[in-house]
């Protein structure tokens, strides 16, 4: 339903989106994961129209986003909460919204009940609302049209954990109903759970995707190793055959805990922790370590 | 990993990649200036615009009531819609300004044009709701100053004095449209509140001052009507317009109006939107 095609955005010399290709599947909900500034809020502003990308385009279902007429009630889109006029209300920000759409005001009521914000909250100005609060105000923004798509830019950023939980079975049963949905973290355990299918971004290359089962699957010859002689280690390691690289305080092999033992017992040498480097957690830090970005800024904004 | 990713089964029933639009009407132009309208006032900022602007005409009436009361000399239509174009030419170009940099400068457009991906359509969509707010806005003032003019006459027991041509209730429609337009137009150009103020406000009272002193050179005597567009404007309130006169204003107002529109709106259509 949404198709990224040899996506490229370059600024100057830095290239936030580097020649991304993927696609989302209508009834699928799909996890975008990355450590900040790997280029995710910029693939979704190109796909909602508000960045030219240099290179390469984005269709969602065979349109371009600028070919949609009235586009609130094909595709909801959430990007940043944050950005609403300080000064109006939440009731008055749904309002505009529900008009825009040329739906009748009730829907702003609807979508008011349905995120959970309350009479009293939903007349405040947005001015004094929470992050969490702010975050209901977009989802609802963003679902005010019944859109069979939806693109939500870190949509769980400021929930608590009840809201978390409460947005989870939103947007699967949206899935369930056959509504495509995009949505990205920073954050793996947020995704992890809700997502069918999950790509890992890193400094604007796609660098893994797949279900959560594929992505553990090609993960799981592998094993976290520390031992008193770790140079040592490495060496009979690699002459074994095996991947070697250094990972923390100790080391990551490309080989199952057992092999790992075996040849550590082969060659005397004395392990102080020897496990298998499974979970999602470990996978993403490591797919994203070499691309995280340390001390540049601004590329996500 | 260049593969497009599809190896995502399509959910049992079948699950269709094309979006089907033939369903969904455009969003029509009439119903985006009825929003924007509503975008206007529906902030304590919007709101407040244009009840102290209202407050302040008043008070300016009231004020020329009084001294024409003490000093016994009544003031005709004209001197009271003199009095109410004064605040008037500093509210209407703000107006302009905010509807279009409130958008950026409170990230709205973040929203605005996600719903509104034709930003030209949005932002011709600003303009006619700015225009209808002004057009309001003078024949307020108009209203206010006539009746400002029958209570002067009433307090000096003498017939209302109205003291202008009919053609001047066009001059001061066109005058104060041109202000909107032009703070609309330094809207666009630079996106942000504050700068297009302040520069709106350097242009209308700093500028006219050094035109001023140049004038003291001979070849800018010559060029100064040609590029004033704040002294070419005056005629037009008097509505004493020679053909000279449209000719300073038109070519002027390319320069500060139409200029800075075009340059404005083509910056606004390729922005990046944050």
């Amino acid at each position: 339903m949404i198709e990224v095609k040899s996506l490229t955005k370059r600024y100057g010399s830095f290239v936030a989106v580097d020649d991304v290709s993927f696609g989302c599947a209508p009834g699928r909900v799909t996890g975008f994961l990355g450590p900040n500034g790997a280029g995710k809020t910029t693939t979704m502003r190109v796909m909602t129209g508000l960045t030219t990308p240099s290179a390469g385009e984005v269709l969602i279902g065979g349109h371009r986003f600028a070919d949609l007429p009235n586009p609130g009630r094909l595709v909801g889109v959430l990007l940043d909460a944050s950005a609403q006029h300080a000064g109006r209300t939440g009731r008055e920000v749904l309002t505009l919204s529900a008009l825009t759409m040329g739906l009748p005001k009730s829907r702003a009521e609807e979508m008011l009940e349905l995120v959970g914000l309350e009479p009293s909250e939903a007349k405040r100005r947005v001015r004094n609302y929470s992050l969490g609060m702010r975050q209901r105000l977009g989802i609802a923004n963003a679902l005010m049209g019944d859109p069979s798509v939806l693109i939500l830019d870190e949509p769980a950023n400021g929930l608590d954990p009840a809201g978390i939980r409460w947005m989870r079975g939103l947007l699967k049963g949206y899935a369930d109903r056959g509504g495509t949905v995009l949505l990205s973290s920073h954050l793996l355990h947020e995704v992890e759970q809700i997502a069918d299918e999950m790509l890992l971004i890193g400094r604007g290359k796609i660098v893994a995707r797949g279900t959560k089962e594929e992505l553990l699957a090609r993960n799981n010859h592998s094993a976290l190793v520390t031992s008193t002689d770790n140079n040592r280690l490495a060496k009979v390691l690699g002459a074994a055959g095996h991947s070697v690289v250094a990972s923390g305080q100790g080391l990551r092999v490309g080989a199952t805990p057992l092999q790992v033992g075996e040849v550590a017992a082969h060659h005397q040498l004395v392990l102080t922790d020897l496990r298998p480097a499974d979970g999602l957690e470990s996978l993403f830090l490591d797919l994203t370590a070499s691309t995280a970005r340390e001390g540049v800024e601004g590329a996500d904004r | 990993m260049t593969d497009l990713n599809y190896a995502a089964p399509a959910p049992a029933g079948g699950g269709n990649f094309s979006l089907d639009v033939s369903g969904v009407q455009p969003i029509p132009f009439t119903r985006l200036v009825r929003l924007e309208l509503r975008k206007m006032v529906d902030t304590r900022a919007g709101l407040w615009l244009m009840i102290s602007t209202a407050l302040i005409c008043l008070a300016v009436v009231v004020i020329a009531l009084l001294v024409g009361w003490r000093t016994h000399s009544q003031l005709s239509f004209d001197n009271f819609m003199f009095a109410v174009s004064i605040p008037m030419s500093i509210f209407l170009p703000v107006l302009g300004i905010m509807a279009v940099t409130a958008e950026f400068t409170q990230r709205t457009a973040l929203v605005s044009f996600t719903q509104t991906p034709s930003r030209m359509r949005l932002i011709w969509a600003k303009f006619a709701a700015s225009v209808c707010v002004a057009l309001v806005a003078v024949a307020l003032g108009m209203v206010i100053a006539a009746a400002s003019a029958i209570v002067s006459g009433w307090i000096a027991g003498d017939p209302t004095e109205w003291g202008f041509r009919s053609g001047q209730i066009l001059g001061y429609f066109l005058g104060d449209l041109l202000a909107m337009a032009t703070g609309f137009a330094f809207g666009t150009l630079f996106i942000n509140t504050a700068v297009s103020i302040v520069l709106y406000f350097v242009y209308i009272f700093v500028l006219p001052p050094i035109f001023g002193l140049a004038m003291m050179l001979e070849w800018f005597r010559k060029l100064s009507p040609w590029i004033d567009f704040n002294s070419a404007q005056l005629p037009l309130l008097q509505w004493q317009m020679s053909g000279s006169d449209w000719a300073h204003l038109a070519v002027s107002g390319s320069i500060w109006l139409l200029l800075p529109l075009v340059l404005g709106m083509w910056r606004v259509s390729r922005a990046e939107i944050k």
